[in-house]
């Protein structure tokens, strides 16, 4: 196989620099281990995708590095920096995209900006310039409701964008928009991933969808979660977005995953 | 409404209403009902004598005060109660309790604690209109989507950013509601209040009238109270509808 696998515990975690890294979270909710020791390296600059059957804490995972829980054991690092709480190098992207459905997309987008004080006039410059750059330059004064469920989570996006934070958490962003849409935000994101040099964490239940988007997948069982396996598909990134669903290695990769996960689906 | 195809206006209904009071006022059945068109003829009458003014100022004081008491503190009480599980348990017996009491009852102590004056009817008026704030307040947080919450916390927004930016505006629906429905039950309590406490305002009006067998007089006084009531309310509903775009999309 071409993929480089490595265990979860194993070497060659070296060969990159981590912009987050997470060492022995535990998180117990009363009798329940909902993650054990888990240990995971999140390249900069690059996509890790947590990907695992439902239950399996990713989503969890992910609210620990945002800060937005609190591990009962073990610490996160952001940029050699632990984690005490949310922060601005950090911005989250919502399932369900959590905008203020009083405001207008120009104010949703410029809230994360609003929350640190900036000016508005500067905010809105700011907020103006990201919403074009998702492609929804003429809708600023458009409430949520007004939009679909796809340009909502643009505005979403362009809201943790705007902040200009250096690590991207994605919490099963495109989960609730259409296949259609879901295929252009995948797109959209593999050229985000290469322009922005931002560390993205983005947690998926949809396996074609990680190993599509990902430079890195981390795959989580469940009871008690741990990490499985890393993979690092390396062959078919750069041979274009409209091919990589016919590769090989990207076949291969589905198909390994679901071997490995099929025994935990209900 | 629609009746034989034709489109009516709202309230259309209120004229078949007034048609059968001027019948029945004509026809002389009861003391009780005078005519309407003499019971608004004594409106126009009565309202421009110094006697109805300022009954009017004194109720529209103690209303206004009792609803604005009612708001600043039923609103962010109810809201701290969405939010707060220990101050939720503290109070929500108590304003369950005092929410179905009958109020009336109350008065008398009322009285005792703060007089027989503008005081006791405005704390009376208060009493009348905060619980249902507090408890729509409280129930509009409860219904809040939590990841706005996360979102708002994931932004850094402060815990006074969060109170002002998320949970008034997420529970404003709710709010409104509730402030109308206080306001309806605040007319209550300040002519109840001005019954009872201190025969002052309206209350000293219909007392006035009512002993005297003033009848028109008195149904004068109670279309005044009535169209009051029901613009205030109607103001609020308007709000309500302003909102109502994001209410059932949260």
């Amino acid at each position: 196989m071409s993929q480089t696998k490595q265990a979860a515990t194993g070497a060659g975690t070296a060969e990159f620099e981590s912009a987050v890294s997470t060492r022995k979270i535990s998180k117990n909710y009363k009798d329940v281990e909902a993650l054990k020791d888990l240990s995971l390296e999140f390249p900069r600059g690059q996509l890790t995708s947590l990907l695992g059957p439902s239950g399996c804490g990713k989503t969890t995972l992910l609210k620990i590095i945002a800060g937005l829980l609190e591990p009962t054991s073990g610490e996160v690092e952001v940029n050699g920096k632990k984690v005490t709480g949310p922060g601005p190098d950090r911005a989250f992207v919502f399932q369900d995209f959590a905008l203020l459905p009083w405001a207008t997309v120009i104010r949703n987008v410029a809230f994360g900006l609003e929350m640190r004080g900036v000016a508005k006039s500067e905010r809105e410059a700011i907020a103006e310039k990201y919403i074009k750059d998702v492609g929804l330059a003429g809708f600023e004064q458009s409430y949520p409701h007004e939009l679909s469920g796809g340009m909502r989570q643009r505005v979403g996006l362009a809201r943790a964008l705007s902040v200009d934070a250096q690590v991207l958490l994605m919490d099963e962003p495109f989960s609730a928009v259409d296949e259609q849409t879901r295929r252009k935000f995948q797109e959209d994101l593999l050229s985000l991933v290469q322009n922005e040099n931002k560390t993205f964490i983005f947690v998926t239940h949809s396996i074609e969808e990680a190993v599509y988007v990902s430079d890195q997948i981390a795959i989580l069982l469940p009871r008690p979660s741990r990490v499985h396996e890393i993979i690092r598909p390396s062959n078919f990134r750069d041979k274009g977005v409209g091919n990589i669903r016919r590769d090989s290695e990207y076949l291969d990769i589905v198909d390994d995953i679901w071997e490995s996960l099929r025994t935990y689906v209900e | 409404m629609i009746v034989f195809g034709y489109r009516l206006p709202g309230m259309s209904s209120l004229l078949i209403w007034g048609i059968l009071w001027e019948i029945i006022g004509q026809l002389k059945l009861t003391f009780f009902v005078p005519p309407l068109s003499k019971v608004v003829a004594t409106l126009f009458d009565v309202i421009g004598t110094a006697a109805f003014q300022k009954a009017l100022f004194e109720t529209a004081y103690a209303f206004g005060a009792g609803v604005f008491f009612a708001i600043v503190i039923g609103i962010p009480v109810g809201i701290l109660m969405g939010k707060n599980r220990l101050l939720d348990e503290l109070l929500l017996p108590w304003v369950n309790v005092f929410l179905s009491a009958p109020l009336t009852a109350l008065v008398p102590v009322l009285m005792v604690l703060f007089g027989f004056g503008m005081k006791a009817i405005i704390i009376t008026t208060t009493l009348f209109a905060i619980w249902i704030i507090i408890l729509n307040s409280r129930a509009g947080v409860k219904q809040i989507n939590r990841s706005l919450v996360e979102m708002a916390h994931s932004f850094g927004a402060s815990p006074l950013d969060a109170f002002f930016k998320i949970y008034f505006w997420a529970a404003l629906p709710e709010i409104l509601g509730g402030v109308r429905i206080g306001i309806i039950r605040a007319v209550k309590g300040v002519i109840i209040g001005q019954l009872l406490i201190s025969i002052v305002g309206f209350g000293a009006l219909f007392e006035l009238y009512s002993a005297n067998f003033l009848m028109s007089h008195f149904w004068a006084v109670l279309i005044v109270l009535f169209a009051l009531a029901f613009t205030i309310s109607e103001f609020l509903a308007y709000l309500e509808r302003r909102v109502a775009y994001y209410a059932a999309k949260r």
